[in-house]
C-alpha cells in the first residue's frame, strides 16, 4: 500500500511542465490533483519513475470566457469550477456534473484537466465534454493542438494524448442560454462512478430542435456520443418526436459493459427509462 | 528516488524534515512528526479518516505527497482546541450527541465539519450531509453525526 520510489519534479508553469515531460520520456507521469494517480501509485497499479507535479503551475488554473465559450485551465480545481460564476452562467450542466464528481474532500484537490486526461469511462466530466462538443488543448515541445473530445477518448484510460503532451485546457463551446439540459447518473452510492449516466443538451427555438448534444457514460469503453439520436433530433419538431423511439435510437450505438455492479441488460433498461423520462420533462412545456 | 526538504506550518508550529518523494502527507505526519490524529484507514482515498486541512481546505492526506505541503498551512485534529483538556465547539457537540462509537473515523469527520463551518457562504444542512458522504464509519454511527449537523445549522438560524 505504499508507492514505489520515484523522482519528483515541480513544474511552475505550463511551459515548464511541457519541457519536463518532453525530457523525462515515457516513464513519467503528470501529477495534477492526484485523486486518481495517488491511489494507483499506492496500489502499485502504476509505477512511473518520474512524477511531474503541475500543482505549482498557476497559469494552468482558471476559467476564462472567450468569444466562443469557456476555456477551463487543466489544473482548475473541481471545487473552484463548481463554484465559478462563469460556469454557473454559461455551463450550468458542468456545474451540475461536478457535484457528482467524487466527494467534497477530493474535489478540493481534483482537477478538471486530470479527469479529462484520465479517460475513466464512467466519469462525469469527459461525458459533458463529449456531449457539448468541447475540445482538448494539448501541448508538447512539438507544438500545440486541439483535439475534439469526440475523438479524444479511444478506450478505457486511453486517449489521443501523446506521451509527451500535457493537457493544458478544455474549451467548452457556448450553447444558447436557453438550452435545455439534462444530467443524470445512477450510482450505488454518492460519489461513486456511474452505473448509467446521461448528458443531454437541446437547443430548442420555438418548437424546433436546432441542435442536440447527447452522451452516455458508464455505458461503454469511453463516453459515447449518441450521434444517431442527435441527427434525428436536429431540425425536428418536438411534437413529432416519440421519446421511447428516440431512447432506443440513442442506445443503438452503445454496448453497455457487464460487471459485478450491473448487468448489461440492467444498464440498457435503466438508460432507456431515464432517457425517456427526462426527455419528456425537458420538452413538456414546448409541446404544450 | 529523490529526497526533498519540506517545511510547513502544522497547527501553528513550523516543522520541517527530509522526505522521500513518495512519502504521503499522512505518513509524514504520523510517522515522522508523530502527529497521529489523522488516521490511516484505507490509504487510497476512500474512507476519509485521514482528512486534514491544507490551506483551510479539507483534503485527504493519503492522496497528497508530503513534499506538496511545502510552504503550506496544515491543520489536524490536534490543533482544533486550545489544549488537551479543552474541546472545540464541534468536538463538544460530538460528545453531547454521542457522535462516535469506536472513534477511528472521528478526526476525519471533525476536520470536514470544521472546514464547512468556517466556509463562506456557510453551507446548509443538506450540503453538510452531502460533504460527509466522503467519510466512512465502519460502526455505522452516522445518526449522531447527523444530529451534530442539525445542532450546527440550528445555531445559525
Amino acid at each position: 500500500m505504499k508507492a514505489a520510489p520515484f523522482d519528483y519534479l515541480e513544474a511552475g508553469s505550463a511551459d515548464e511542465a511541457v519541457c519536463l515531460l518532453g525530457e523525462a520520456g515515457s516513464d513519467a507521469a503528470v501529477l495534477a490533483g492526484g485523486q486518481t494517480l495517488m491511489p494507483l501509485l499506492a496500489l502499485r497499479m502504476t509505477s512511473p519513475t518520474v512524477l511531474i507535479d503541475i500543482n505549482p503551475a498557476d497559469d494552468m488554473a482558471g476559467i476564462t470566457h472567450t468569444g466562443h465559450g469557456l476555456r477551463i485551465g487543466a489544473r482548475t480545481r473541481q471545487a473552484d469550477a463548481l463554484h465559478d460564476p462563469f460556469v454557473a452562467r454559461h455551463l450550468p450542466i458542468l456545474g451540475e456534473a461536478l457535484g457528482h464528481v467524487g466527494h467534497y474532500q477530493t474535489r478540493a484537490r481534483g482537477t478538471v484537466g486530470g479527469s479529462i486526461a484520465l479517460g475513466e469511462p464512467a466519469a462525469e466530466q469527459p461525458a459533458v465534454a463529449v456531449a457539448l462538443g468541447a475540445s482538448i488543448e494539448l501541448r508538447s515541445t512539438r507544438g500545440t493542438r486541439q483535439v475534439p473530445a469526440r475523438e479524444f477518448y479511444l478506450a478505457p484510460y486511453a486517449t489521443a494524448r501523446a506521451e509527451d503532451e500535457v493537457v493544458i485546457a478544455i474549451h467548452f463551446p457556448a450553447w444558447p442560454a436557453a438550452s435545455r439540459a439534462v444530467f443524470q447518473e445512477v450510482a450505488r452510492r454518492r460519489g461513486d462512478f456511474a452505473l448509467v449516466g446521461l448528458v443531454m443538451l437541446l437547443d430548442v427555438q420555438d418548437t424546433r430542435v436546432e441542435r442536440a448534444g447527447i452522451a452516455w457514460f458508464g455505458m461503454g469503453p469511453t463516453p459515447v456520443a449518441a450521434t444517431t439520436a442527435e441527427q434525428a433530433l436536429t431540425g425536428a419538431t418536438i411534437a413529432d418526436i416519440d421519446p421511447r423511439e428516440l431512447a432506443q435510437l440513442a442506445l443503438a450505438q452503445v454496448e453497455p459493459p457487464e460487471d459485478l455492479h450491473a448487468s448489461a441488460h440492467y444498464r440498457r433498461t435503466v438508460a432507456a427509462r431515464i432517457f425517456e423520462r427526462r426527455f419528456r420533462t425537458l420538452t413538456e412545456k414546448v409541446a404544450a | 528516488m529523490s529526497l526533498h526538504f519540506v517545511e510547513f506550518e502544522l497547527n501553528g508550529c513550523q516543522i520541517d524534515g527530509m522526505v522521500e518523494a513518495r512519502r504521503t502527507l499522512l505518513d509524514f505526519l504520523r510517522c515522522d512528526v508523530g502527529c497521529t490524529g489523522p488516521h490511516a484507514g484505507c490509504e487510497h482515498g476512500v474512507c476519509g479518516a485521514c482528512t486534514v486541512l491544507v490551506e483551510g481546505q479539507a483534503v485527504r492526506s493519503c492522496l497528497m505527497l508530503a513534499v506538496q505541503a511545502n510552504g503550506k498551512t496544515v491543520e489536524t485534529v490536534e490543533g482544533l482546541s486550545g489544549g488537551p483538556k479543552e474541546l472545540h465547539p464541534i468536538q463538544q457537540l460530538f460528545r453531547e450527541e454521542f457522535a462516535l462509537q469506536c472513534g477511528f473515523c472521528t478526526p476525519g469527520f471533525l476536520m470536514t465539519l470544521v472546514a464547512l463551518d468556517r466556509s463562506e457562504p456557510r453551507p446548509n444542512a443538506a450540503e453538510m450531509r452531502e460533504a460527509l458522504s466522503g467519510h466512512l464509519c465502519r460502526c455505522t454511527g452516522y445518526q449522531g453525526v447527523l444530529r451534530v449537523i442539525d445542532r450546527l445549522t440550528e445555531d445559525r438560524k
